[in-house]
């Protein structure tokens, strides 16, 4: 037979201040896991939306970031007659030769200046960028000191709003307008045009260059016919590889940092769950008695102590999810080791890490209720009788 | 009387007080693990002299500065010394965070700059004798076996090709806050590579160490040489070595801060645990306390008793957490000596832990003092837990 829940329940109720307190806990450790889980899920998210899977990113030999890169003129031109590479309405190859650089501007709310990427672009960089929209104002003219910027950089950093004027490599560049680019890594950037920006920073070079392909499936023979041609020294890789692996590093450290933290802090709640539990057991050594003498069996108190003890990790566990879901207003700005640049996303609540940390907060209660409730079990009838 | 009801009323629900002091331990250890963390982050910025500048280029450091800006800031009233210090960014083997380490192509009077770096006169010798020739740390020649005479083999991702080095000598830290986890070798065997390879990048300098005679003038200074260079085709930007470490950390602040959140977050945590024992505790012994109340005894011996086991609990669980710290440290900085170089309990981590033990100890034991000194001694004694 078995015992009915609403025992259990009211068993939670009936000690009010002791359930608030070791749920809060355990609410505590559940926010700091699900919230790691969704800086990291948010991150990917920032990175993968980055790239287009028909989209391929070309770099010079053996560097790592569009910053080390460099492309020659002559190499780039050759871009345009390769095979594979899709046309534009006009019949002009989708290829954007870009340039990069990073400057320095002033954080909001902090005099301390951060690197935010500057790319240079043709006008077809922003048809290779289809995720990207504009939110306000207009994009820059090509062959003008005009620059546009990200929704992160509007949003985190001094005098970039629409009108204002940023001042770098000699020049002042006004802001005509700010772009969304859902969520993707491109919202931590500046953009104006390739040939304003190159001549205001004394290149010659090309950093990267970007390159629509005609189907996704022809990255294979376009990578090939790259290779195949010795005046191109370059590394092809799909865009969406290419800012997965500029985040590795920085995925890394969170996810392990968030894991490590997580399990200590889920000992110190385990126990939390432990002494109520062992609290609970004694105090109610003679309705187990009665319990036993009533009929119910050994397994009938150890699963009602059992899930007692999981129902208040659930609890736990609601409340703690509840307050990480909170956390999806806020964005992080951080610098990218790997890029050297500042990067900014979010947390991202996905279905999976609302099971994991349901399943985090439950692991932690059976644990922490285990030997209660084996004890519990374990009481003898007459002894739990006499107790009382 | 007091202290010895209180000691013994801690050992008569031993299961109990064993698990909260565990989870004290765990996470104090936790905490002061946190907080020297977020100390790692700063040692770089520690480690920075007064007495030296950084001059690099206004418009981000990634832009270098021509190199013979370094005769005109010698040429400045107030500078002693000036050394280039190129970040040369070579791959060691292969990508992975393990065999990351920070490579510099400098000059040959920069470690004169840098007194903190002990370097064997024979072994300097050995060093400006030889083109090829590099200085590494002691952190970073034990960590891959490097002995005087080994190659070093680094493949260029900013300066593209294969570059081979000679470890000619091993430079030992003054003390425990100096990092020597860096690779050090010549700017002028860089640059005579790059005139041949990318002349275009040859006689460049990623920044300037200044060297002054007298840190009070470090601002005034910074000033005289960031006017030095304005309109030009390359402005500078002039700080001292330990705004410039800041701002490293400032780039990645986000994570600084997120760390020092979560450190607070487990002393809530275990504020928790040991409330809800003391919340239960006194509730279980409110006869006892009227009991006590009738023999005479007034309220604040009863408030004093719970307090007292709470505080006692915690101080018990306190400092075997920061016992414990400090092996787990020594542990930690093996395990991840790669990516802080430098990794020592502070005092005011210290400091901190025994503060938030005694708070969460007085905390805890408050409310539940409150409820039972203010318990009326007949309901106390017709109560039953």
């Amino acid at each position: 037979m078995k015992i009915p829940l609403a025992y259990v329940v009211r068993n939670l109720w009936a000690r009010k201040l002791t359930t608030l307190l070791t749920a809060g806990g355990m609410a505590l450790v559940v926010f700091v896991f699900t919230a790691v889980l969704m800086l990291d899920a948010g991150l990917r998210r920032t990175l993968v939306s980055t790239g287009s899977w028909d989209n391929a990113i070309l770099l010079r030999q053996a560097s790592q970031t569009e910053i080390q890169s460099a492309i020659y003129r002559d190499q780039a031109s050759l871009l345009d007659t390769l095979p594979h590479v899709a046309r534009g309405a006009d019949g002009a190859p989708l290829v954007s030769k870009e340039t990069l650089v990073l400057i320095a501007i002033a954080k909001k709310g902090g005099d301390k200046p951060a690197n935010v990427v500057v790319r240079g672009m043709p006008q077809a960089g922003l048809a290779l960028r289809p995720q990207v929209r504009l939110i306000d104002g207009r994009f820059f003219r090509p062959g003008s000191s005009e620059i546009v910027v990200g929704r992160s950089v509007a949003d985190g950093f001094e005098g970039t709003g629409i009108g204002e004027r940023l001042r770098f490599a000699g020049r002042a560049w006004t802001v005509v307008g700010i772009f969304d680019g859902g969520k993707s890594g491109f919202d931590s950037e500046v953009w104006g045009d390739v040939d304003q920006m190159m001549q205001a920073f004394r290149r010659t070079l090309y950093s990267s260059a970007l390159v629509r392909l005609e189907e996704a499936a022809d990255f294979q023979a376009f990578a090939d016919a790259v290779g195949a041609d010795p005046r191109l020294v370059l590394d092809v890789k799909r865009e969406p590889a290419f800012y997965e692996e500029q985040s590795r590093q920085l995925s890394q450290f969170i996810t392990i940092l968030g894991i490590v933290l997580s399990l200590i802090f889920s000992i110190g709640a385990t126990i939390g769950a432990a002494i109520t539990m062992y609290a609970a057991v004694a105090n109610r050594t003679a309705e187990i008695g009665t319990l036993r003498a009533l009929g119910f069996r050994r397994s009938s108190i150890l699963a009602a102590f059992l899930v007692e003890s999981m129902a208040l990790a659930l609890v736990g566990g609601a409340a703690g999810l509840l307050l990480a879901s909170g956390l999806q207003a806020f964005t992080i700005t951080t610098m990218n080791w790997q890029s050297f640049s500042q990067l900014a996303f979010g947390f991202d609540l996905t279905p999976r890490i609302v099971l994991s940390a349901i399943a985090f907060a439950l692991g932690m209660g059976l644990l922490g209720g285990f030997l209660p409730s084996l004890r519990a079990a374990r009481l003898e009838i007459v002894d739990a009788l006499r107790a009382a | 009387m007091l202290l010895k009801l209180v000691f013994k009323n801690i050992f008569r629900h031993r299961l109990r007080s064993l698990l909260t002091i565990a989870g004290l331990v765990i996470a104090i250890l936790a905490f002061g693990i946190l907080q020297t963390v977020v100390d790692a982050w700063f040692a770089g910025a520690d480690m920075a002299s007064a007495q030296r500048l950084i001059t690099r280029n206004a418009t981000s450091l990634v832009f270098p500065l021509p190199a013979y800006y370094r005769e005109r800031i010698r040429a400045i009233d107030g500078v002693t010394k000036v050394a280039i210090s190129n970040w040369f960014g070579g791959i060691y083997k292969d990508q992975s965070v393990g065999n990351f380490f920070a490579q510099f192509a400098i000059d040959d009077n920069y470690f004169d700059l840098y007194p903190e770096f002990r370097v064997k006169p024979e072994q300097m010798a050995a060093w400006k004798a030889d083109r090829r020739g590099a200085l590494v740390g002691r952190l970073l020649a034990d960590q891959f076996g490097w002995k005087v005479g080994d190659v070093v083999p680094l493949k260029g991702a900013i300066y593209p090709g294969d570059w081979e080095f000679v470890v000619r000598g091993i430079y030992e830290p003054k003390d425990e806050t100096t990092v020597t986890r860096q690779f050090y070798f010549h700017w002028d065997y860089l640059n005579e590579a790059l005139k041949l390879k990318f002349p275009r990048r040859a006689e460049q300098a990623g920044v300037f160490i200044v060297g002054i005679a007298d840190g009070s003038r470090a601002a005034e200074l910074s000033q005289a040489i960031d006017r030095e260079f304005r309109n030009s085709l390359a402005e500078t930007l002039t700080e001292t070595e330990k705004a410039f470490q800041l701002g490293f950390v400032a780039q990645m602040e986000a994570i600084v801060t997120a760390i020092r959140i979560v450190s607070f977050v487990v002393i809530v945590i275990i504020f928790a645990v040991v409330a809800n024992t003391m919340a239960m505790t006194a509730r279980e012994r409110l006869s006892e306390y009227a009991t006590l109340k009738a023999l005479g005894f007034g309220p604040a011996f009863v408030a004093g008793l719970i307090v007292g086991e709470s505080v006692m609990m915690t101080a018990l669980g306190g400092a075997l957490g920061i016992l414990l710290t400090f092996p787990t440290a020594a542990a930690f900085k093996a395990m991840v000596g790669t990516l802080f170089p430098v990794f020592n309990v502070s005092r005011d981590t210290v400091t901190l832990q025994v503060a938030c033990a005694v708070a969460v100890g007085l905390l805890a034991g408050l409310l539940p003092s409150i409820r039972a000194s203010r318990v009326k001694i007949v309901e106390g004694l017709r109560y039953i837990g």
